[in-house]
C-alpha cells in the first residue's frame, strides 16, 4: 500500500496511455527526443534537491497550516501597527467578489473575453477619481513607494528637470524604493531627491526650507497627507502654489481612506497624486495587500502621455447603451515600445483594484465619512489616554487622522522593550521609530482605526501601564 | 510531413471542428451578457452598502467633535461622488462583472503563451485566506512571523535548487519587477567597482520579454537589442559584435518567446564574462525546463522565476504576483533588504546589508505567491516538477502537430527544430489569402469559450503572430479543442472572411465603437467624471 503511479491530479496527460498516444502522433518514442534541442552540456541530469512530494491534499493542508499556525495574527493579537499597511475592516462582500474564480484566475485576456474585468477596473478608477478629485487614474501597480518613484520620474519627463523635493518625514521605506527608481547620482539620467525639513513641533513641512531649496531646476515638490508620522499636513495648497511659482509640479502622496473627510489632492491643486489602495478593502497579507496608484490632471494630455502605467478608457459598442472599456495610448508603455516606453509595466495588482472598487461602492460617501470620523475620534481618544500615563507624551501635531507618535523618553524604557513586553499581553505595539527618526527619541507610531473598539483601546492603555509600572 | 500524415491530421481536425452536440470538440457557447449599467449609474441617493463602526458615546464625550482636529483648510467640502447603493445590488453588479470575465478556471488559457496559465489549486486559496496569513502585519515582531518566514526561507531554498543559484530574494512584486531588480543589482555591482562611467550598455534580444529592454533603461542604461538569424536567435558572431568594454551585461529570455531554446546560450555568457560583464536570464518561460536545465549550468550570474506562472500562483486579473530573483554568490551582497535568513532554528529578516541596492518594494513582498509556490512545490516533489516540464513540452509539440495542419498557419524560424514550452506562429499566409489576420482570429476564438490568444509582444517581428502555451494543466482533449477552434476560424476565413472579421459574435458585449478615443486626448476618458465632462458635455 502507499505506492501508486505518479499521475498527478494537476497533470492529466501524465496517464501513460495518453502520453503514448501523443508520442505516437509525433512519431517519437520519448520526450527526450524533444529535449535534444538542449545541448547535452547544458542538460541537468541530476535529481532536484527538493523534498519528496506530499501527495494527499489533506496531508499538504495539515503541513502548511501547521507552519502558518506558528504565526500570531492580528485576529489573535490587538494590533496598533500601521505605518504604510493598515488594519481596516474588510467587508465580507468584498471578499465574496475577489474570491470569485473568474477574477482570481483571469490574466491578460482581451477586452471582449474579459469584458467584466475591464469594466470593474474602470469603475475602480472612476471611484478613486472622485475621492481624489482628479480626472485621470491609471491602473495601479506594486505599492506606494514604487508609484512615488514613478511619479518623480514622470515629473522629470514632463518638466525636463531632474531635482525632486520630498519631505524629511517621508516614510524611509518609501523613500528607499523611490531612490532605487531614481538611480544613484553617478548615473547621467538620475533624479536627485532632496529632503525638506519639518517643523519639530508639528511634523508639517518647513516652508522656509522649501523656499530655500526651490529653484528652476526642480521638477516637482512632493508632500504626503497624512504624513508618514500621522499628522495632517495642512499646507498643501501653499506647497502647490510655491511649486508652481517655480515651474515645478506638485505631487501629493495620499492615503485615500482619509478622503471621506480630508480635502482631496485635486482640490488642493496637485498635478499628480499617488498613494496606497490597501486600506480600501484589502487584507494586509504581511504587506502583500499593498498596491500603489497614480492619478493626474487630464486638462493637459502630457500627464497621460507621460504616465508609465496602463490607462483604460470608456467606450460604447454597436449595441446602443452598452459600455465597453479598452486600453488607451498603449504604445506609450514598455509593452508598446520596449526600452523607449515610459518606465515599464508588468503584472501589477489587478485583484486589489477590484477589491477596492467593491469597497468604495459599499462604503459610499456616508460610509467613508463615518469611517473618517471614527478614526479621528478613537485615535484621539487613545492618544489622550496614553498621554495620561507617567512619562508618556504624544509627539508632533495635535491634528492627526489615525496615526500618532507616542514618545516614551520619560519612562526610561525603549520602544523595543515595551513592544516585547506588550506581546505578552497579546498586543502588537506601534511601529518603533527610534532608528528611522532618531531625533524623536524613543517614539512609536500608533495606529487606531474603526477596527478598534473603545474596549480595545482601554486594553492597550492598561497593558502599557502595566508594562511601564 | 507525408501526404498520408497530412490527411490524418486533416481528418482529425474536421472531426474535432464540429460542435459538441455533433460529436466534435467545440463548445456551443455564448458568453454571459448582462449589459450592466456602470455602478456609478446605479446610485440612489440615501442607499448604503454597509454600516460602519461609530465611535462610542463615551469616546465622543471625551474627545468632542472630530472635525476640531482637522485644520480648516483640510476639511473636505462636499462629499465624494461615490455610488450610493444597497449591499445586494452592489454585490450583484460585481458578480455579474465576474461572470463577464472568462477566467482561466472556466475557459482554456492555452491561448496565453508566455504566461504559463496553469491550474492554481484551490487549497492554496484557502491557505492564503487563513487569518494566520491574511491578517499578518508586516511590521509584526519577527518572533510572531516564524511560520511565514520558514515557508519563505524553504521556498527560497527550493527555487535555488531548481535554478542552481546561491542566493534569492522574493521581494519583487512580479516578473518584470524581478527583472528590474536585476538591472539595479548589476548597476550596483559596477557602481561599487567605479565602472559606471565606462559600462553603460545592456544587451537583450528582440524575442526576450519587453521588460528585459525596458527595466535596464529605467536603471539608466542604454539598451542594445540583437536580432535573430534564421535560427530564431542571434548568431554568436552577431552577439559578440554587440559586446564591448561598455557592456554591463545581458538580459535574455531562454527559451525565447518563440519557444526556441538557444543552444549557444552558454557561449554568449562566456563572451560576456570575458568582457568583464554579467549575465542574467529571464526565466518567464521556464516551465518546459524545470529539472531539465538550470540557469547556473549555462554560467549565468542571475536569473528569475515568475511564481505566478511557473509555480502555480493565480494571476488575479494581472496581479498581485511574485518575482523570485536569484543570483550566484558573486551578486548576493547586492540583493534588496530585508533578506530572510536562518540561524539555528530561528528565521530572521536581515536588514544589515550595507552593499544592498536598498529596496524595490515596500515591506516584505507579495508572499501570498510564495505560500502558494511552496505548497505547489511540496505537492510536486522532484519527479513531479520534471513531469510538469516533460508534459508541457509534449503538449506543446502535440498541439504544434495539429496547428501545422491548419491552412494559413506557419511557424517561422528554426526549420527542423522542435520548440519547448510554446510556439510563436504566424497567420501571414491566412491574411494574404483571405484578408483575415491574427486579431480577427483571436476575437473569433472567444465565440467558443476559449480565451482570446496572446499574439506577440511588440514589435511584431513575426507577422500576424499568435503564441499558445499548452502547459501541463491541459488534457489531450483540451489541446484537440484548441486546435479545432483555430481550424474552424481558418475554414471560415477561406469561406466567409467578413464573418470572421466581424468577430466576436458571442461575447459579453458587442463590438466597440468610437475607437479614436484610444488616442485622442479630447475623447479619452479614464474615469466616469472625465467621460461626463468630455463626451457627455456635462459640467462636473
Amino acid at each position: 500500500m502507499g505506492e501508486r503511479p505518479f499521475i498527478h491530479p494537476y497533470i492529466p496527460n501524465a496517464v501513460p496511455a495518453t502520453k503514448e498516444a501523443m508520442l505516437r502522433e509525433l512519431g517519437i518514442d520519448s520526450v527526450e527526443e524533444i529535449y535534444a534541442e538542449i545541448p547535452d552540456r547544458l542538460r541537468f541530469r541530476g535529481r532536484l534537491d527538493i523534498p519528496e512530494p506530499i501527495l494527499a491534499e489533506r496531508d499538504l493542508r495539515r503541513h502548511v497550516k501547521g507552519l502558518l499556525d506558528r504565526n500570531t495574527s492580528c485576529d489573535e493579537n490587538l494590533n496598533f501597527c500601521g505605518a504604510g499597511c493598515w488594519q481596516h475592516y474588510v467587508p465580507a462582500v468584498v471578499d465574496e467578489v475577489v474570491n470569485r474564480a473568474e477574477f482570481i484566475s483571469a490574466y491578460c485576456g482581451g477586452d471582449y473575453s474579459d469584458h467584466g474585468k475591464y469594466i470593474a477596473r474602470f469603475e475602480f478608477n472612476s471611484q478613486l477619481a472622485e475621492l481624489l478629485d482628479l480626472d485621470g487614474v491609471a491602473n495601479p501597480i506594486y505599492d506606494w513607494g514604487d508609484v512615488a518613484g514613478r511619479s518623480f520620474r514622470m515629473a522629470k519627463r514632463i518638466t525636463g528637470r531632474s531635482r525632486v523635493l520630498v519631505p524629511q518625514t517621508m516614510s524611509p521605506m518609501r523613500l528607499a524604493e523611490a531612490r532605487t527608481l531614481c538611480q544613484p547620482e553617478e548615473m547621467a539620467t538620475a533624479v536627485r531627491l532632496e529632503q525638506v525639513a519639518y517643523g519639530p513641533a508639528t511634523g508639517r513641512m518647513d516652508l522656509d526650507d522649501l523656499r530655500a531649496k526651490l529653484g528652476d531646476d526642480v521638477a516637482a515638490v512632493y508632500w504626503e497627507n497624512p504624513g508618514y508620522l500621522g499628522f495632517i499636513e495642512d499646507q498643501g495648497a501653499e506647497i502647490v502654489r510655491l511649486a508652481h511659482e517655480h515651474g515645478a509640479l506638485a505631487i501629493a502622496g495620499v492615503d485615500p481612506i482619509t478622503l471621506g473627510v480630508l480635502s482631496p489632492p485635486g482640490t488642493l491643486g496637485a498635478d499628480i497624486a499617488c498613494g496606497e489602495i490597501q486600506p480600501l478593502g484589502v487584507h494586509m497579507h504581511a504587506g502583500g495587500g499593498c498596491s500603489g496608484f497614480i492619478a493626474f490632471r487630464d486638462d493637459d494630455p502630457v500627464f497621460a502621455q507621460e504616465c508609465p502605467l496602463e490607462l483604460y478608457t470608456l467606450l460604447e459598442t454597436e449595441t446602443p447603451g452598452e459600455w465597453a472599456v479598452a486600453e488607451a495610448i498603449p504604445e506609450r508603455t514598455s509593452y508598446g515600445s520596449r526600452d523607449q516606453g515610459k518606465d515599464w509595466v508588468g503584472t501589477a495588482s489587478g485583484l486589489w483594484t477590484i477589491a477596492a472598487a467593491v469597497y468604495m461602492t459599499v462604503m459610499g460617501p456616508a460610509g467613508l465619512r463615518e469611517l473618517g470620523e471614527t478614526c479621528i475620534a478613537r485615535s484621539h481618544f487613545a492618544a489622550r489616554r496614553l498621554a495620561e500615563l507617567p512619562g508618556v507624551d504624544i509627539g508632533l501635531s495635535p491634528a492627526f487622522f489615525k496615526e500618532f507618535v507616542v514618545n516614551f523618553d520619560g519612562t526610561g524604557r525603549t520602544v523595543a522593550e515595551i513592544n516585547k513586553a506588550l506581546l505578552r499581553h497579546a498586543i502588537f505595539g506601534g511601529k518603533d521609530l527610534s532608528t528611522e527618526f532618531p531625533e524623536l527619541g524613543q517614539s512609536a507610531l500608533y495606529c487606531v482605526t474603526e477596527y478598534h473598539s473603545e474596549a480595545n483601546i482601554l486594553e492597550l492603555v492598561a497593558a502599557v501601564k502595566e508594562v511601564l509600572a | 510531413m507525408s501526404d498520408q500524415t497530412k490527411d490524418d491530421v486533416q481528418a482529425k481536425l474536421e472531426r474535432l471542428g464540429r460542435l459538441r452536440r455533433e460529436g466534435g470538440a467545440l463548445h456551443d457557447y455564448h458568453a454571459v451578457r448582462w449589459n450592466e449599467p456602470l455602478i456609478m449609474e446605479q446610485s440612489v441617493p440615501g442607499e448604503r452598502g454597509i454600516f460602519v463602526s461609530l465611535a462610542e458615546q463615551s469616546v465622543t464625550d471625551e474627545v468632542g467633535d472630530p472635525y476640531q482636529y482637522v485644520p480648516a483648510s483640510m476639511r473636505r467640502e462636499g462629499a465624494p461622488d461615490l455610488p450610493e447603493i444597497s449591499q445586494h445590488q452592489a454585490l450583484r453588479h460585481y458578480l455579474r462583472l465576474s461572470q463577464e470575465t472568462l477566467g482561466m478556471d472556466l475557459g482554456s488559457d492555452i491561448s496565453e503563451g508566455t504566461c504559463t496559465m496553469k491550474y492554481s489549486p484551490k487549497l492554496h486559496e484557502e491557505l492564503v485566506r487563513y487569518h494566520k496569513h491574511s491578517e499578518l502585519h508586516p511590521w509584526q515582531d519577527e518572533d510572531t512571523l516564524q511560520g511565514l518566514l520558514q515557508i519563505v526561507y524553504d521556498c527560497g531554498e527550493y527555487l535555488k535548487a531548481i535554478s542552481g543559484m546561491d542566493a534569492i530574494t522574493l521581494q519583487p512584486g512580479g516578473g518584470s519587477h524581478a527583472v528590474y531588480t536585476n538591472a539595479c543589482v548589476m548597476r550596483e555591482y559596477f557602481r561599487e567597482r567605479g565602472e559606471l562611467d565606462q559600462r553603460s550598455e545592456m544587451i537583450t534580444t528582440i524575442f526576450s520579454h519587453p521588460c528585459d529592454a525596458a527595466t535596464p533603461s529605467v536603471a539608466g542604461f542604454k539598451v542594445i537589442t540583437v536580432m535573430p538569424d534564421e535560427n530564431g536567435y542571434p548568431d554568436l558572431e552577431a552577439f559578440k559584435a554587440a559586446v564591448s568594454e561598455r557592456t554591463v551585461g545581458c538580459m535574455i529570455t531562454n527559451p525565447e518567446d518563440t519557444g526556441i531554446y538557444n543552444p549557444q546560450i552558454d557561449k554568449y555568457v562566456e563572451v560576456l564574462h570575458d568582457a568583464g560583464a554579467l549575465a542574467f536570464t529571464d526565466q518567464a518561460n521556464a516551465n518546459g525546463i524545470l529539472g531539465a536545465a538550470r540557469a547556473r549550468d549555462a554560467g549565468f550570474d542571475a536569473c528569475h522565476f515568475n511564481l505566478h506562472k511557473t509555480f502555480s500562483s493565480p494571476h488575479g486579473c494581472e496581479g498581485p504576483a511574485t518575482g523570485a530573483y536569484m543570483t550566484t554568490d558573486k551578486l548576493a551582497r547586492y540583493l534588496p533588504v530585508p533578506v530572510v535568513t536562518k540561524v539555528g532554528d530561528r528565521y530572521h529578516l536581515d536588514v544589515d546589508r550595507p552593499a544592498s541596492i536598498g529596496r524595490v518594494r515596500g515591506f516584505l513582498g507579495n508572499w501570498m505567491g510564495v505560500l502558494r509556490a511552496y505548497a505547489w512545490i511540496r505537492t510536486m516533489g522532484p519527479d513531479g516538477l520534471r513531469e510538469v516540464a516533460e508534459i508541457s513540452v509534449l503538449n506543446n509539440n502535440y498541439l504544434d502537430r495539429l496547428l501545422m495542419g491548419v491552412r494559413g498557419v506557419s511557424r517561422p524560424y528554426a526549420k527542423g527544430h522542435r520548440r519547448l514550452d510554446q510556439v510563436r506562429y504566424s497567420l501571414e499566409t491566412l491574411k494574404e489569402e483571405t484578408g483575415v489576420g491574427t486579431e480577427a482570429v483571436r476575437d473569433r476564438m472567444i465565440d467558443f469559450g476559449i480565451q482570446s490568444y496572446w499574439m506577440s509582444h511588440h514589435p511584431w517581428v513575426v507577422p500576424e503572430p499568435f503564441t499558445p502555451e499548452p502547459c501541463e494543466t491541459y488534457s489531450k482533449a483540451d489541446l484537440d479543442e484548441w486546435a479545432a477552434v483555430i481550424k474552424k476560424a481558418s475554414d471560415e476565413a477561406y469561406d466567409d472572411a467578413d464573418f470572421v472579421n466581424a468577430s466576436p459574435h458571442a461575447s459579453s458585449c458587442a463590438r466597440m465603437v468610437r475607437l479614436e478615443a484610444l488616442e485622442d486626448p479630447k475623447q479619452w476618458a479614464f474615469t466616469w467624471r472625465a467621460y461626463k465632462r468630455k463626451v457627455l458635455g456635462q459640467k462636473v
